[in-house]
């Protein structure tokens, strides 16, 4: 019987190659912008994601992510190395920064300051030079992305000397970074020298990065530090939600990817389901010979479910593949507008899920009508 | 193969009616006092008024009679694809009312052959797998099925068309497949319901010659529904219906 139902359902090529492509088309919209808006909320918490060295990040009490930053005085470091079970207790500083080229262009960028003994918070990958070469005069590490904002079509080479805030600085590597939020140029520098950089401000410590000893849990730590110190104290995972939760509740992202994706399951779930009932409808006389000749109601329920099951995988690895495909093309073409995002598993299952709804329902619809047909109906 | 002209004994026996006393256990069908009625209130509909009626064995019965009169009720309360009001249908001996629903399915795949009048072939299955699809129902291994839908194909006189979809098949072709598929698993009782309707004469009469040929034996029982009076002289046997009763004048075809 499986054979008979595979036979039927490809028989009628055109409504069956429709029912597949509704499944794909449905889970192509809900599984790409799925993955958009799960990467730009990683790209929210992209200098979080790339700092793993540290257990723990301290910072104002008041601060609710990693963007708006209350800077602290740099005292609040010798509290938090005071806090037992604190392993080591390093500066962080970031801030957004005008810089120009010697040919003039200039943007916006990102200064990451990052503690001169240990390069704690340097960029993990790094592609030319090393952290080291950071101790060399005005030395900064520009990522590769804005390494092309800056210097378009031009080899990627150290040596190239910046104007940051009407001072010098001398690109001595090139990293590789997780892409940020607002895709600027992320430059990494010693904290000492990110402060000469910044313009003058009372307060220049925007994060505190620590360690718990060996044995210590980061949450209990975490907590003792806030408890002592006053200031707000997150574990990696902590702050990496709250840094998310941040841009979900504050913005309108969720709410326009959410509708897309809406509408790729409505869509998708209209065309899959209204061809599948339209070729169960079609095929009525069909199911009813079958039920006269002996096919019981059981049979035909499995025969329509999987018929069903067949389209809903076809199509959703034609929407996944294609999801994938897509997000590969653009890490390929070296744009810096999607690099670095991908199907997460999670959004993959989701949209199994989000198919296998669309599917049930449009069987529901048919089975109700092959159900309910009496076999008689073949005979008028 | 029993021909008509060659059984005059069996029709003998299938003239007597149940006013000669004839039993469920000697008839293919057996109906008493069958009604049907449809719908309920003032929208109720009497489609059969106490049908009284045998189907023998070794015969091609005709079911005649005008568009509405209840032929087709009739016949799906023979075939046991509905349930009679009130009465008492037997059916190749069996009571129909001691079957259940799968049991009953499984009865029809077993017992029963269908030939429609639009054919109702599976329109992506090649001739040949749709007359196989009985024994597909029954769960019978394909290539065996197929095999032996082949020899039917063969009788039917379309061995040669026998992988052509049914698009590619004139009509009398397709009606012919579907007498194949109606046959492949032997059942006992042949239920054609105006299988020369959608044929031109020719075709119509080739086609009931067929029916005639290949189907009619001494242990199966035809029953065709038509209201082409063409075709009547190949039936063996008339009842007339009109009305929802059949006709008083029952008779023997010439």
């Amino acid at each position: 019987m499986n054979w008979l139902a595979w036979k039927m359902l490809t028989g009628d090529r055109t409504k069956y190659l429709g029912i597949v492509f509704g499944v794909a088309f449905g889970t192509l919209l809900i599984a790409q912008q799925a993955s958009i808006f799960v990467g730009l909320m990683r790209r929210t918490s992209s200098q979080i994601i790339d700092i793993t060295s540290a257990d723990i990040w301290v910072m104002d009490q008041r601060q609710r992510n990693v963007d708006d930053i209350r800077p602290m005085p740099d005292s609040r470091l010798g509290r938090v190395r005071g806090v037992t079970g604190v392993e080591w207790a390093v500066r962080l500083s970031k801030s957004m920064i005008r810089v120009r080229t010697l040919a003039g262009d200039f943007t916006q960028a990102i200064l990451v300051g990052v503690d001169d003994g240990s390069f704690t918070g340097a960029p993990l990958e790094m592609l030319q030079g090393q952290h080291s070469d950071l101790r060399r005069p005005d030395g900064v590490i520009l990522d590769f992305d804005g390494y092309r904002q800056l210097f378009p079509g031009e080899p990627v080479r150290v040596g190239r000397v910046l104007d940051m805030n009407d001072r010098r600085a001398v690109v001595v590597g090139i990293c590789r970074v997780t892409p940020p939020f607002q895709t600027f140029p992320v430059i990494y520098t010693r904290y000492s020298q990110a402060v000469q950089f910044m313009p003058p401000q009372r307060n220049t410590l925007s994060f505190i990065l620590a360690k718990a000893e060996p044995g210590r849990q980061p949450q209990e730590l975490s907590q003792r530090i806030s408890q002592q110190t006053g200031l707000k104290a997150l574990t990696w995972d902590e702050f990496f939600w709250l840094n998310i939760g941040y841009y979900i509740e504050n913005t309108g992202i969720p709410v326009n990817f959410g509708i897309t994706v809406t509408l790729g399951f409505i869509v998708g779930g209209a065309i899959a389901g209204q061809t599948f009932y339209l070729f169960t409808l079609e095929n009525l006389r069909q199911f009813g010979s079958l039920k006269a000749m002996g096919v019981t109601n059981l049979r035909l329920i499995g025969m329509i479910l999987l018929q069903a099951s067949i389209v809903g995988i076809m199509g959703y690895g034609i929407g996944l593949g294609a999801s994938a495909l897509f997000f590969e093309l653009t890490e390929r073409s070296g744009q810096a507008d999607l690099r670095g995002m991908w199907v997460p598993w999670q959004v993959a299952v989701i949209a199994a899920g989000a198919v296998g709804l669309i599917i049930v329902l449009s069987s529901l619809l048919s089975l109700r009508r092959v159900l309910v047909l009496e076999p008689a109906m073949v005979f008028r | 193969m029993v021909l008509h002209s060659e059984v005059p004994e069996d029709r003998a026996r299938g003239t007597e009616d149940h006013r000669s006393g004839s039993s469920a256990a000697e008839t293919a069908v057996y109906c008493r006092g069958v009604t049907k009625e449809f719908g309920t209130g003032e929208a109720k509909v009497r489609a059969l008024r106490g049908i009284d009626v045998d189907i023998p064995y070794g015969r091609m019965t005709l079911l005649v009679g005008p568009s509405g009169c209840g032929k087709t009720t009739l016949i799906s309360i023979m075939a046991g694809l509905l349930d009679p009001t009130a009465g008492e249908v037997s059916l190749l001996g069996c009571d129909l009312r001691s079957l259940s629903g799968s049991r009953l399915v499984q009865f029809r795949a077993e017992n029963i052959g269908f030939v429609f009048q639009q054919y109702n072939l599976l329109p992506s299955l090649t001739a040949v797998e749709n007359a196989a699809v009985p024994l597909i129902i029954r769960g019978v291994r394909r290539s065996l099925a197929i095999e032996r839908a082949m020899a039917l194909m063969t009788e039917v006189g379309l061995r040669e068309r026998a992988q052509a979809l049914p698009a590619q098949l004139s009509g009398g072709q397709q009606q012919r497949v579907a007498i194949a598929r109606a046959l492949v698993h032997e059942p006992r009782l042949l239920v054609c319901d105006e299988p020369t309707a959608a044929l031109d004469a020719q075709s119509g009469r080739t086609v009931m010659n067929l029916i005639r040929r290949v189907t009619v034996r001494s242990d199966r029982a035809v029953i065709v529904v038509t209201h082409d009076s063409r075709v009547f002289d190949l039936g063996d046997r008339i009842i007339a219906m009109s009305d929802g009763l059949i006709d008083n004048h029952q008779r023997e075809a010439p």
